[in-house]
């Protein structure tokens, strides 16, 4: 826009014009065009998932031309979730290593948080930095790592579950530490104090007073933990053995681009009910905890500040 | 206070018996076992020799018999061969896709974290849905609606244009999987960075004299600069790790990444496992400042917490 074209009053339409130059000096005032964005971009970022979801619904074969709506793809066609070994199979592969991953991560991350947060001295910053590497070590390079020591090293472990519930804890553990750690940073160490005071043993105060206390961040963990390990792919790719270690998501990767039938949808339409279900009680858990010890702050802004 | 003393002593007697290091041993066992000597074994497999007679690679696990071999051929590759193109490649994708990320989600952002008003609850929950929806069931829906017979053939066949065969070698179409892929993981700690600024400073500035695009660009842009560089941070190193999202939306090799080399030279062929972790490192090695400036940060905050 040349300077010439906008004398003020010169035109007609001024008026527009003077718009789009106060929403050039300041794009962010005008809400409305803030509100047309962010509607287009809910679209984008929901509707291409919620016609994969429809579309496991479909009573036809195709996955882009609706003929109705069935149930077949889950239960009754041959090659539906129920009735597919390989995609049953899958399903069967995710669930147990996440309740693996859960019950095995969510122990040794609690104890090793309460340990860092409460250890001073030479060894505990060296600690507290092995801990953190996990959080940023790229995917690829995680699952690089795991594949050739497995392959090299620890050849005595069996590529398939073992080696994928390994390498599943193994990511786990430092997300576990996280958000233990936050609320024992909120707790603070009165209560252990006081009951130590009061006679109880070390032990005596971890075991009674801040366990009890901690129950619904280790709680919330689990829960995390098991939508880590049934969210992973990358991991579980690398470490697979044969098909019947496949998990939902490396199922998915081996058969979006040869033409599934909506089976497919139907299984990565369960996989994403049990995630929800999963994140679900994590929240809810969580929120209640707060609610009890009266602590500010949403449930919400625990789990963003989780993901950071 | 007393009782602060009491604390005192409880803890020093904690810290003498090794309470705290007992409960930390097990995590950190696992780690040192799990995380760090499968690191060493990335960097023993690169460094190490070929077996003769099965043309298999052999780690050297003792730093004095390493065989710098492989990084030389991988620099070499990289450096005006093969691989040359693809890192180039790699490196443009992701770095037109953080821009992208920033032009898309730092609106979002913004507008929910401080315009939404009523509507923030919701917003708020479209920006955290796709964390709970699994990556490939998120490229899967793309793969759903480009295919030759999907639905975005169909709208442009409304207007009368030809199929596209969107999902063979196509720049545009896998840069966009990149930024829809990681987007939320952008726009989630930069809504946690816009929604910490206190409404008094924005007000402040306001009161001083400053017109509405001065407060945003001199106050808003500033105090969030720390969740822009978090949010970029977060994408840009699985985004230089990634192989799934080009094979997925192409399988061509026109839009090769690097990380789908590493992928294939580890799980097709034998005697190239000591190049693949030759070139896991030097990715590694170049993500690596991206990775220390995140730590900083990280702790950075812990200790605020803690305060």
């Amino acid at each position: 826009m040349t300077a010439t074209t906008v004398q003020p009053g010169q035109i007609a339409e001024g008026g527009a014009i003077r718009r789009m130059r106060g929403w050039m000096a300041n794009p962010w005032g005008q809400t409305r065009f803030l509100w047309v964005f962010a509607w287009l971009f809910a679209i984008w970022s929901i509707v291409p998932v919620a016609l994969a979801i429809m579309f496991s619904f479909n009573a036809g074969r195709s996955r882009s031309t609706w003929q109705g709506f069935s149930t077949r793809w889950y239960w009754s066609d041959p090659r539906s979730v129920v009735n597919d070994e390989s995609l049953l199979a899958a399903l069967g592969q995710s669930l147990r290593l996440a309740a693996i991953t859960m019950l095995i991560a969510t122990p040794i991350g609690v104890a090793l948080a309460i340990g860092l947060a409460r250890w001073r001295g030479r060894g505990a910053k060296p600690a507290a930095f092995l801990m953190t590497l996990p959080l940023v070590t790229p995917e690829i390079v995680m699952g690089v790592s795991l594949f050739l020591v497995f392959g090299y090293l620890y050849d005595f472990i069996p590529f398939g579950t073992p080696a994928q519930a390994l390498g599943h804890i193994t990511f786990t553990i430092s997300f576990v530490v996280i958000i233990v750690r936050g609320r024992l940073f909120a707790i603070g160490r009165d209560y252990e104090e006081a009951a130590m005071d009061l006679g109880a043993s070390q032990w005596g105060a971890i075991r009674r007073v801040l366990l009890p206390m901690l129950s619904p961040a280790i709680f919330a963990s689990l829960a995390i933990a098991f939508a880590l390990s049934i969210d992973d792919f990358v991991i579980s790719m690398f470490l697979t053995s044969d098909a019947s270690s496949m998990t939902v998501p490396v199922k998915l990767y081996s058969a979006i681009r040869n033409a599934p039938p909506p089976s497919l949808n139907a299984l990565a339409s369960i996989m994403l009910a049990v995630t929800v279900l999963a994140v679900s009680v994590a929240t809810i858990v969580m929120k209640r905890g707060k609610k009890r010890t009266g602590e500010g702050g949403s449930a919400m802004e625990t789990l963003v500040q989780m993901e950071i | 206070m007393p009782s602060n003393l009491a604390g005192a002593e409880t803890e020093a007697v904690g810290q003498r018996r090794g309470v705290w290091q007992g409960m930390a041993a097990p995590g950190l066992g696992w780690l040192v076992l799990l995380f760090l000597v499968p690191f060493y074994a990335i960097l023993a497999t690169g460094m190490g020799g070929r077996d003769p007679i099965f043309n298999q690679v052999q780690p050297a696990w003792n730093p004095l018999d390493w065989n710098p071999q492989a990084f030389i051929d991988v620099a070499k590759e990289l450096f005006g061969g093969y691989l040359g193109p693809t890192a180039v490649r790699t490196i443009a994708y992701v770095f037109i896709a953080c821009l992208l990320c920033i032009l898309i989600g730092y609106p979002m952002a913004y507008l929910v974290s401080r315009k939404a008003g009523r509507w923030k609850g919701l917003l708020l929950l479209i920006i955290i849905a796709p964390f709970w929806i699994n990556y490939l069931m998120r490229m899967m829906a793309w793969v759903n609606l480009l295919s030759p017979d999907g639905q975005i053939n169909k709208i442009i066949g409304f207007f009368g244009v030809p199929p596209v065969d969107w999902l063979a070698g196509n720049h545009f179409v896998v840069i966009m999987g990149l930024v829809y892929g990681y987007i939320p993981f952008f726009i989630l700690p930069l809504f946690a960075a816009l929604d910490r600024i206190d409404n008094q400073v924005l007000e402040a500035a306001r009161d001083m004299g400053a017109s509405p695009a001065q407060t945003f660009w001199r106050v808003t842009v500033p105090l969030s600069k720390q969740g822009i560089l978090a949010g970029l941070v977060i994408i840009a190193l699985p985004m230089f790790g990634d192989y799934y999202t080009p094979n997925l939306l192409s399988g061509s090799p026109r839009t090769r990444m690097i990380g789908n080399d590493i992928d294939q030279l580890l799980n097709a062929t034998a005697s190239g496992t000591g190049q693949g972790a030759a070139l896991t490192i030097y990715l590694m090695l170049f993500v690596g400042v991206l990775m220390i400036y995140y730590l900083v940060n990280v702790s950075r905050a812990a200790k605020e917490a803690r305060r």
